[in-house]
């Protein structure tokens, strides 16, 4: 059914997809480069977040709803492993 | 599902507005001097633009099905995007990442019970 949508926003999705993608390819450089490893968990979260942006953006553009669950699953798996690293960094263990 | 103009021109507006904002947060992750200011900018800029694309999804699917589950999406980057950020600029601190040169701890110093011990002020 995404051929019935108006052709503005067919090229939004599309526009907003290659940015999405093309920005979260920029983090890497910050994850390779990054002086410190909080500069490299900041980038790391960075890249979680634009990737659940892409994949609402993925559910717009293929109209199926089930991606936007995906996109969920994403950020809480996203946040957990930034909370994992940050106190794998500091305390050396993460459950005690 | 045929979509009037109306709501289309909000999804397009709604992810217009999303991309720049995640554009402005990598930006600021690549340009910033700082560990504390990337996460300045990561932390409120890219947030901001995936709660807009959530949004987005929000007026695309009607307001139900799934775009109910767009809002729980929001409510929970916002929950969880500061929290992440407190903890990983709090290693930060705690591994002796210094702040710029002109930077200091205000006056209350203990954030924690046990002082960082660099706090060269008191």
């Amino acid at each position: 059914m995404a051929s019935e949508l108006p052709a503005f926003l067919e090229w939004a999705i599309y526009g907003g997809l290659v940015v999405a993608s093309g920005v979260t390819f920029l983090c890497a450089y910050r994850v390779i480069r990054g002086p410190t490893t909080p500069d490299r968990v900041v980038a790391l979260d960075t890249i979680g977040t634009n990737v659940v942006a892409i994949a609402v953006l993925f559910a717009l553009q293929s109209d199926r709803g089930l991606f936007v669950d995906v996109s969920l699953v994403l950020a809480i798996i996203g946040f957990i492993s930034t909370i994992a690293v940050a106190r794998f960094v500091t305390e050396g263990d993460i459950i005690e | 599902m045929t979509m009037n103009v109306l709501q289309a021109a909000v999804v397009t507006a709604l992810i217009v507005v999303g991309s720049f904002f995640l554009a402005v947060g990598t930006i600021g992750l690549l340009r910033l001097p700082n560990v504390y200011n990337r996460l300045h900018a990561t932390s409120k800029a890219a947030t901001l633009g995936a709660a807009s694309i959530f949004l987005a999804g929000f007026v695309y699917f009607d307001g139900q099905g799934s775009g109910l589950i767009s809002l729980v999406g929001i409510v929970f980057l916002f929950l969880t995007a500061p929290t992440g950020a407190h903890m990983i600029s709090r290693s930060a601190r705690r591994m002796g990442i210094d702040f710029l040169p002109d930077v200091y701890w205000p006056r209350v110093i203990e954030i924690e019970s046990e002082p960082v011990d660099e706090d060269a002020e008191e």
